[in-house]
């Protein structure tokens, strides 16, 4: 499999962010979902949102170079039997999970530094507040941050039942593709 | 404008004149010589400080007759201060003070017994997350007379304390921390 995209088929590294990004959006989304309701007794009571935190900062870094990659990258073809609505409909959904993504990392990050207090990431480093001090700062960003991740894991659902919608009912390659087969040449 | 603002500000003054007899006092919040603290214990093992940043409040005190004195105080629980982003919002939320549905906690006093020179019990209502209970301010003056810019001041530090169930906090932090107590601070300026 070849690094880099082709305009028929996703390249290893395509594949392995889409792969690595679904997997830690799905933990983050089930440790905070978990962890908001923890028992001041708890164990995980601070090693949780700490964890939540630290791995948000690396997701960030894993988006920003998904971004990246995706624009320096020869753009993949859409699957050649896909109507022109079904492709606007996944382009929408597309661009809607990366500016959710990206609205969900940052309120989270400006829950945690409302008050000038840093992030830290795993104990290593220390990213910094920025703004900070905005009016109700932490309870909107924390209302946006809750309610944007609920509406992810809903376009996240819709997407995941079309790609198995393609796999299984249309029989296209739209699903495996992502798993870095090549589209077949349109007859 | 000015004509306009000059004005507003005569008969504003005209009114608070007429309004204020000679022992009726503002709180300073201007200056914020006023505080609203409080503390609670961290599982047995320290002292937690916080602060209500957003408050006002009047009363009305006589050194001749300090029974016949009276306060009134208003505290915006969303102006809750503990020093950490993340624990006030928290404290914001519905597990304690409930700011969006309850956004102020009052203080209204009812009576005051002396208790010695310049001490009282200040017994009253307090309204804290939606329950209103009576409580008793063990209050001290702590000193009255002319400010060095042609004021009036009288200031008097009290202390309370609360227990959290009786006003309905949801979150329970352990044995160590059933207790809130109150620090207050408050300077008035004669009106």
């Amino acid at each position: 499999m070849r690094i880099k995209n082709s305009p028929s088929a996703y390249g290893l590294v395509s594949i392995i962010l889409h792969w690595l990004i679904a997997i830690v959006v799905l933990g983050m989304f089930a440790l905070g979902y978990w962890m908001v309701d923890l028992g001041y007794y708890n164990p995980w009571y601070h090693k949780a949102p700490a964890l939540h935190k630290s791995i948000g900062v690396v997701l960030f870094a894993l988006l920003a170079f998904r971004v990246i990659w995706r624009f320096t990258n020869q753009p993949v073809q859409p699957v050649a039997s896909h109507s022109p609505w079904v492709r606007t409909g996944a382009k929408i959904a597309h661009l809607l999970m990366y500016v959710m993504l990206f609205t969900i990392v940052f309120s989270g990050y400006l829950i945690s530094t409302a008050d000038g207090a840093g992030v830290l990431v795993f104990g290593l480093f220390e990213v910094p507040a920025t703004l900070q001090g905005l009016p109700d700062q932490a309870d909107l960003a924390g209302f946006i941050h809750k309610y944007v991740a609920w509406a992810l894991m809903v376009t996240v659902f819709i997407h995941a039942v079309a790609a198995l919608k393609h796999h299984w009912f249309e029989g296209d390659e739209t699903l495996v593709r992502m798993f870095g087969k090549r589209a077949r040449k349109p007859k | 404008m000015l004509k306009k603002l000059f004005t507003s500000v005569v008969i504003g003054s005209l009114f608070l004149a007429g309004a204020a007899s000679a022992a009726d006092y503002k709180v300073d919040i201007e200056g914020q010589h006023a505080f609203v603290q409080f503390k609670v214990n961290h599982l047995g093992f320290s002292w937690m400080y916080g602060t209500f940043k957003d408050f006002d409040g009047t009363f009305s005190y006589d050194a001749a007759k300090p029974e016949d004195s009276k306060v009134n105080i208003v505290i915006k629980t969303n102006s809750v201060d503990t020093n950490h982003a993340e624990r006030d919002k928290h404290l914001r939320g519905p597990d304690f003070l409930n700011t969006r549905k309850h956004p102020e906690a009052t203080f209204a006093s009812k009576s005051v017994q002396v208790t010695g020179e310049g001490t009282m019990d200040v017994s009253g209502d307090l309204t804290f997350n939606g329950v209103t209970k009576p409580v008793v301010i063990k209050v001290t003056k702590t000193g009255e007379g002319q400010d060095p810019w042609g004021g009036y001041r009288t200031g008097f530090e009290g202390s309370m304390s609360i227990q959290l169930k009786d006003f309905n906090v949801k979150m329970d932090l352990g044995p160590a921390t059933q207790t809130v107590e109150f620090m207050l601070s408050l300077e008035g300026v004669r009106l």
